[in-house]
């Protein structure tokens, strides 16, 4: 081989390693689990309790991936289920019948921006509990947000640690009110450890699992574990 | 008696030359993310005062590709200007090469004259301050006290920005001396005669 060729096939090389299009691969992949578990280290049970202005409701942008604000099915419930040992199907009066925490948050889009709210909702280690769940590695999110009718809906998983995070909730309020459908109405999941396109909107299914099923912007190149 | 010294010595030849094109990867990725939202401050209540907000960057200033792209780039290249930073810093200490290349009073023969010492005291200041801003942006909740400091993430975010200009402007000048100054260029690269301390 010629010195030119070796060169050209290192840059080659060196560019397949850090090749954006598939940031979970090669080089750039390799660091992203490394920062997994420096996030997984850093990440305490501390409640975020910053003294935070709100934000003015209207000036709260509300992301979807299907083409219009998704409505609530007339049969809509919310599953728990997996590795349950009673496996729970949830309407939104069960819900407000079960205790509510009450957290205000500040949001941390992945896109740079951020934004405050009152947030009520169910805790994710109660509805472990209530479903008899084991200690699964990992929780996954499901939602009826769907980029088209066929597809399968919004959806991330979780770590452990993360999802039983004291704030970790299903929320059903926001600033003291009804979650409206700009918000993920009729739950969304809501918490203060994780970047927003975790906090899965139009809440359907809550899964106890024992593997990782990435998620809806994951499975596209976004980092999966999204501490802050 | 002190050992004969290069004027330039090799660990801060390899430190300043890895920090080039690392810093200009950083750079570039961070136009990038800061493309997905070229704002400042939390929503509706804007900091419209920062320049270059509502700027955007264009593609041959930009690095990664796409914002998720761009983010692991980020959070890859800062490990390598932390450790990079990390071994210049404690050289400059360990050595007593500090003495004459940064802002301080004292007798030690200096290298630079007081304009270039301050424009590198300047540089490693922004440096810091690039790490620390970026450390509380990428875990603002975890790092809440140093988030705390820096003005929360908004301010964090603004403090990241406005060092990464700092940091251009630093450039754009150093590289001007060092075209004026071209005698010297080569001793960055070989390390130049050896002298006596
Ligand atoms: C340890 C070092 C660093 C860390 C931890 C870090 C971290 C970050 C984070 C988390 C963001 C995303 C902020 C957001 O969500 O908008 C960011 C953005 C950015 N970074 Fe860094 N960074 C580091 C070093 C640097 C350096 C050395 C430069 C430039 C020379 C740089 C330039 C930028 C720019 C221009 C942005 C976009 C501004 C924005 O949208 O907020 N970063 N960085
Ligand atoms: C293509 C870009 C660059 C060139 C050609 C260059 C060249 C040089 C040269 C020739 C010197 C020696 C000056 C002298 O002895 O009078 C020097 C020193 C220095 N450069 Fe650069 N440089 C570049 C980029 C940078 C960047 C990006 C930084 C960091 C922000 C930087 C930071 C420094 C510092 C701090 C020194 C002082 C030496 C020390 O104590 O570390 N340079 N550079």
């Amino acid at each position: 081989m010629r010195r030119r060729d070796a060169f050209r096939a290192l840059a080659g090389l060196g560019l397949v390693a850090c090749d954006t299009r598939k940031p979970h691969k090669g080089a750039l992949g390799a660091v992203e689990r490394f920062n997994e578990n420096v996030e997984g280290v850093l990440l305490s049970d501390r409640a975020a309790s910053e003294d935070l202005e709100l934000t003015p409701l209207e000036a709260f942008p509300g992301y979807h991936v299907a083409p219009a604000i998704p409505q609530v099915p007339h049969d809509w419930y919310l599953t728990i289920s997996g590795m349950v040992s009673k496996p729970l199907k949830l309407s939104l009066d069960d819900l407000r019948r079960m205790p509510r925490i009450d957290a205000r948050i500040r949001h941390h889009c992945v896109e740079g921006w951020t934004a405050v709210a009152d947030w009520g909702g169910v805790a994710i280690s109660e509805l472990a509990k209530l479903a008899g769940a084991k200690e699964t590695a990992y929780v996954e999110f499901r939602s009826f947000d769907a980029p088209s009718f066929e597809s399968r809906g919004y959806w991330s998983s979780w770590d452990r640690a993360s999802a039983f995070h004291s704030q970790t909730m299903v929320a059903y309020q926001m600033n003291g009110q009804p979650l409206s459908a700009k918000h993920g109405a009729p739950c969304r999941l809501y918490g203060s450890v994780k970047l927003g396109y975790k906090l899965v909107k139009y809440l359907t299914e809550v899964n106890f699992i024992d593997r990782r099923t990435g998620g809806y912007w994951e499975n596209k190149g976004y980092e999966w574990f999204a501490g802050v | 008696m002190a050992k004969p010294r290069r004027p330039q010595p090799l660990l801060i030849r390899i430190t300043h030359w890895i920090n080039v094109p690392v810093l200009a990867i950083l750079a570039m990725s961070g136009l990038q993310i800061f493309l997905a939202y070229p704002f400042f401050g939390p929503r509706g209540a804007e900091y419209d005062w920062v320049p270059l907000s509502g700027w955007m960057p264009p593609e041959w200033i930009r690095a990664g590709g796409w914002l998720a792209g761009a983010r692991h780039l980020h959070f890859a290249f800062m490990w390598v200007l932390v450790i990079n930073a990390a071994i210049y810093v404690i050289y400059l200490a360990a050595s007593g090469e500090w003495r004459r290349r940064l802002l301080w009073r004292n007798q030690a023969r200096q290298r630079y004259n007081r304009l270039q010492r301050a424009a590198y005291t300047g540089a490693l200041v922004l440096g810091i301050a690039e790490v620390l801003s970026g450390l509380a942006m990428w875990k603002p909740v975890q790092l809440h006290r140093l988030t705390w400091l820096m003005g929360g993430f908004d301010g964090a975010r603004v403090i990241h920005f406005l060092a990464m200009l700092g940091l251009f402007g630093f450039v754009i000048g150093h590289v001007i001396m060092v075209i004026v100054h071209w005698r010297k260029f080569p001793e960055m690269i070989t390390g130049g005669k050896r002298e006596d301390a």
